[in-house]
């Protein structure tokens, strides 16, 4: 056990490392001068010099990176070059934001999503597994950020219910469980959740076909088990991959909500990134990314933990 | 009873290899009877053929627009499907807009199946530290959401249609690599592999005879999944304005360019959408299709 716990978080450093570096290199894949947007089009050649030095870019490739990691470390991802302000307040900020959308849209998606796998996988080939199926695969098949719009017509410009945009009274900084802005919650959170329904309801669908059609499940009826028995058996086996896919889809949802936040102007990260590659503000958007991937490497990486301890055969493959 | 016929009496029964057909065939039978499938796949011809002959199925040009005539409803007299914000024929629009929007979806998957299959193929049968630096590096791209690397990606790149296609190409190669690289670890120490090595055949005719026959179907079906996935991202990268620019009829685009006229004319600007959408459900279904009549695990 320990071994496997050990293997698994050292294998995680370099990636954390890779995924930093490749953070790093997107500013230098990026065309252009990086001060492009901060300097005033007749800038004298003087003060592009001293802003070069002052951001660090006049440093070879390899110490920047250092410094720029070694900066990260301390929690330091350096200053948004369009608003002055520090990038990791900036992006702690819309994180928090991102992550109440998230994990609501996560906890809508695998209700119905683990609703409609069980129901399917039982009941398979029967009218409600194909109905179950038909709304997976159109939840895995529909552009989200369409969706999103489609709500908005209905909800909002021809049913006047709920708000189209915003996340409600002062959402940056203080959001409360209230309902002025849950109303704001409720399209965006049910637009996002359509994802995560569609890929658990398949998956899960899958997995209990197959646990179903194994020796062990005809024992326990053979045995006498009621049905609600067998059911909870079923529902044992299928824990593990549920909460894994669960884990993954949470952190897909945090990395992946820049289109939906642009469709409804919540305040998040994928705010903040729409923001950074439009006014080429580039410490922002390595900072943004940097975190946001890191996110999803720990999130990966507590799933991994969480699952060996939950199946134990997996640590020994 | 068999065992009773005579040598003239089997002779006499048709040669039993007549019977036995190939592995495509079968798979064509197969998929031939799954109604879905078969649907999901004449949608997409249609939506292929669209976008070949569009300059002769559309009723008037993409491009001109008179602004007197702008946002026209469904069903106005010439303009069946309305008129958007710069009053464009919508239908020409979207029947043209299928042309960049199954360029931009499907191109970024041929290449991820290309260079994908071989770095996982590669090594895959390689093995070894070759095989461990491979995948190691493509661990480090799968660390990222895949919405987060394309727009990140096109993002830094800047946008138009080449960047969002290397981007959108960049995303997909690492899913492919992995899938390549365990199916083609799986082959390799089957026996008939063994055999091959053991009775002297060269490296490179054991990958092209013995592997590549073995895992180009499973591999090929698991890149058929990602268009889907693909059509939606490329359509979104156009949505957030880092993929084609104006004036180009791209279904993303339009719908980006539409979402200020929701309140006007809600159902026109949800057109485009919708043909994503439908391209998007049919490649899907097709995918779903394939699978199962090449009885492919996941």
């Amino acid at each position: 056990m320990l071994v496997y716990l050990t293997k698994r978080i050292l294998y995680t450093i370099p990636i954390v490392l890779g995924v930093s570096l490749v953070c790093f290199l997107l500013v230098h894949l990026a065309p252009g001068d990086p001060l492009v947007s901060v300097l005033p089009p007749d800038a004298s050649e003087d003060l592009k010099q001293q802003l070069l030095v002052i951001y660090g870019f006049d440093r070879p490739y390899w110490e920047q990176f250092l410094r720029w990691v070694g900066r990260a470390l301390q929690g330091d991802l350096g200053y948004s070059i369009a608003s002055g302000r520090s990038v990791t307040t900036e992006v702690l900020r819309a994180v928090g934001n991102t992550l109440i959308l998230a994990s609501v849209a996560t906890v809508i998606g695998f209700f119905f999503g683990l609703l409609f796998g069980f129901v399917g996988g039982y009941f398979r080939d029967s009218w409600i597994d194909k109905t179950a199926s038909a709304l997976a695969v159109v939840g895995v098949s529909v552009p989200h950020y369409w969706l999103g719009m489609v709500l908005v017509i209905i909800f909002s410009s021809q049913l006047n219910w709920l708000p189209p945009t915003g996340a409600g009274p002062g959402a940056s900084s203080d959001w409360q469980p209230d309902w002025a802005h849950i109303r704001h919650l409720i399209l965006p959170a049910v637009t996002m959740s359509v994802i995560p329904m569609g890929i658990i309801a398949r998956t899960i669908r899958a997995l209990v076909a197959d646990i179903l059609s194994q020796d062990f499940v005809q024992a326990l009826r053979a045995k006498g088990m009621g049905e609600l028995g067998v059911f909870l058996h079923i529902v044992k086996n299928a824990a593990p991959t549920a909460l894994a896919v669960m884990g993954l889809q949470l952190g897909y949802l945090l990395g992946g909500s820049i289109l939906i936040e642009t469709v409804f102007a919540w305040p998040g990260t994928g705010f903040l990134l729409n923001a950074a590659i439009f006014q080429r503000d580039l410490p922002l958007l390595q900072g943004t990314i940097l975190v946001l991937a890191l996110f999803f490497v720990l999130l990966n990486l507590i799933v991994d933990l969480v699952q060996s301890l939950l199946d134990p055969r997996i640590q020994r493959s | 009873m068999a065992l009773a016929r005579s040598t003239a009496e089997i002779a006499a029964l048709p040669p039993v290899i007549d019977k036995s057909e190939g592995y495509w065939a079968s798979v064509w039978r197969r998929l031939r009877r799954d109604k879905v499938a078969i649907i999901a796949g004449l949608v997409v011809l249609a939506l292929i053929l669209m976008a070949i002959f569009a300059p002769y199925i559309a009723p008037a040009d993409p491009l001109s627009g008179r602004i007197t005539r702008r946002l026209r409803p469904i069903g106005t007299e010439g303009f069946p499907l309305g008129t958007d914000e710069l009053g464009r024929d919508m239908l020409s629009r979207l029947i043209h807009g299928a042309r960049m929007s199954l360029l931009m979806g499907v191109t970024p998957v041929i290449i991820a199946f290309g260079l994908g299959s071989t770095i996982g193929i590669v090594a895959g049968y390689l093995g070894g530290w070759f095989n461990t630096i491979a995948m190691r590096t493509i661990d480090i791209f799968y660390a990222f959401p895949s919405v987060l690397l394309a727009v990140a990606l096109s993002g830094a790149l800047g946008a138009g249609l080449t960047n969002a296609l290397v981007s959108l190409s960049v995303v997909f190669i690492p899913p492919i690599a992995r899938v390549a690289e365990a199916v083609t670890t799986q082959v390799r120490n089957r026996d008939y592999v063994e055999a091959a090595r053991a009775s002297g055949a060269p490296g490179f005719t054991i990958v092209r005879v013995h592997v590549l026959g073995n895992v180009l179907g499973p591999i090929f079906v698991y890149a058929t999944s990602l268009i889907s996935v693909s059509m939606i991202l490329a359509s979104g990268l156009s949505f957030l304005g880092l993929g084609v620019r104006p004036p180009e009829p791209e279904w993303g685009l339009m719908l980006n360019t539409l979402r200020t006229v929701i309140y006007s004319q809600p159902w026109v600007a949800a057109l485009p959408g919708l043909m994503i959408f439908i391209t998007s459900i049919s490649f899907n279904l097709l995918s779903d299709g394939l699978r199962s009549a090449m009885d492919v695990k996941q």
